[in-house]
């Protein structure tokens, strides 16, 4: 196929197991409205997908949710991934997943576990989680982690309840044994949206966590590894989204959707297809949500001509439809973006208003 | 990697090896050989693959040298320096062990 010789491979696959979820995070990236238990995909469809995304490409899928242990057929899920030849990571809220399936899903070949957490501090991240507990039953996952050998991210989302604390948040994943810590400003997509003016930061607390970010890391150089996702509301270029649309990644949600990203849905009039009826290699090639906008022809001014457009593909397109209502827009983000002052004007509108918990 | 900064030197007896979650593998649609970690993917140069293949845990980082050094009849102290310095970038980045 000349067409597929020309297309980009993606690396990575985030396999979306399941939306349920123990935990009720005010920020959660999945859609408000959530897929239903009866409708997930079954063991022998997720299997047959690794296969065909392996086929395609595809090194490291990420098992994620929702919490993934919701589902009882995880160990099975997570062996056939492996045996598909995968790096499979497991993204866990740290809530569902037992000692003995700990144990079950390490023998099934599991390579990478990344557990979140919501504070440095039990209270706090139990509140911020809508769970009572919930922080130490992930403490006491990580130590089953870290002693079994398997590596261990922590992911720590940052918002303006937790922002004054990304050093003790780095601590805490150095006590854990974590090899990597993800400082995580929140993305406002889904439920963070929804919460948007109860989680936002000021620009002073940003500028402070960033600084801080950079000193930890310096401090500790060797001992663990710290990636930041950056606050995009005070950046002055918009986030490669994705790594570029249909270039990297793609995302299948339980019900068996591929998306280009997993806010992909928030934007109308996209054709998604779905696993249940056509192969992986089929969808990524020709979908018309994958098409939509890969490349850079679909851009107008001024990403068409700026020198940027390979390196951050015009920022993102859900956030551009989001804060726009266009979704071919320039993501607001961006300092060149027609509709930049908007951005400043909605992380200006700060609210104590409580957390729409995600149900 | 010759005109890296000086990298801490390696202990000849030390047996450089890929962590557990780290794995080099062969695949055929990205091309060759890549390096699989948490959330990261590599593609070494032919170099760099030459000497990840090597760090197994079996042999030693001297033993290693040695043999780089004679597979490119290279002088021993100009690959000394440029495994020394891929192997510390990548253990700084928690993708291997020495």
């Amino acid at each position: 196929m000349a067409q597929a010789e020309r297309l980009p491979r993606p690396l990575g696959l985030l396999a979306e197991l399941t939306h349920r979820c123990p935990l009720g995070c005010p920020y959660c990236s999945n859609p408000l409205a959530l897929d239903k238990r009866a409708d997930e995909l079954d063991t022998t469809t997720w299997t047959r997908v690794f296969g065909e995304a392996a086929a395609l490409g595809v090194l490291q899928v990420h098992l994620s949710g929702g919490e993934p242990a919701s589902r009882r057929d995880l160990v099975d899920i997570t062996a056939a991934a492996r045996d598909a030849g995968l790096y499979t990571n497991l993204i866990t809220s740290g809530v569902g997943v037992t000692a003995k399936s700990l144990a079950a899903l390490a023998d099934a070949g599991l390579d990478h576990v990344q557990i979140s957490i919501q504070d440095s501090e039990a209270r706090s991240a139990d509140h911020i989680a809508g769970y009572e507990g919930a922080f130490a039953r992930k403490r006491a996952l990580a130590a089953q982690v870290v002693a079994r050998k398997v590596p261990l991210t922590v992911n720590a989302v940052i918002h303006r309840a937790n922002v004054d604390r990304v050093a003790d948040m780095v601590a805490l994943a150095l006590e854990l044994g974590a090899s990597r810590v993800e400082i995580a400003h929140v993305q406002y997509y889904g439920w963070a949206l929804k919460n948007r003016a109860t989680l936002m930061p000021t620009r002073e607390q940003v500028d402070r966590a960033v600084a801080a970010v950079e000193e930890l890391r310096t401090r500790h150089h060797g001992r663990i590894v710290i990636d930041a996702v950056v606050p995009d509301y005070y950046a002055r270029y918009p986030k490669a989204c994705v790594g570029g649309w249909g270039r990297r990644s793609l995302n299948v949600t339980p019900s068996g959707k591929v998306l280009p990203c997993h806010a992909a849905e928030t934007i109308p009039g996209l054709e998604f297809w779905s696993v249940r009826e056509r192969s992986l290699s089929d969808i990524w090639i020709s979908s018309p949500a994958f098409q939509a906008f890969r490349g850079t022809d679909w851009m107008p001014e001024p990403c068409a001509s700026c020198p940027r457009r390979e390196q951050d593909f015009g920022g993102c397109r859900c956030q551009a439809f989001a804060l726009t209502g266009d979704a071919r827009a320039t993501d607001p983000v961006c300092h060149l973006a027609p509709n930049h002052a908007l951005v400043a004007e909605l992380a200006a509108v700060r609210s104590d208003a409580p957390y729409a918990y995600r149900r | 990697m010759s005109d890296a900064p000086q990298a801490e030197p390696i202990a000849p007896e030390a047996h450089p090896r890929l962590p557990h979650g780290v794995r080099l593998v062969h695949n055929e649609a990205q091309g060759g050989l890549v390096l699989l970690a948490p959330e990261r993917v590599f593609k070494p140069d032919t170099i760099a693959a030459e000497i990840l293949k090597r760090c197994t845990g079996e042999a030693t980082f001297a033993h290693i040298v040695d043999e780089l050094a004679a597979a490119y009849s290279a002088p021993r102290e100009r690959v000394l320096a440029d495994v020394t310095a891929l192997l510390r970038s990548l253990a700084d980045k928690k993708l291997l062990e020495l």
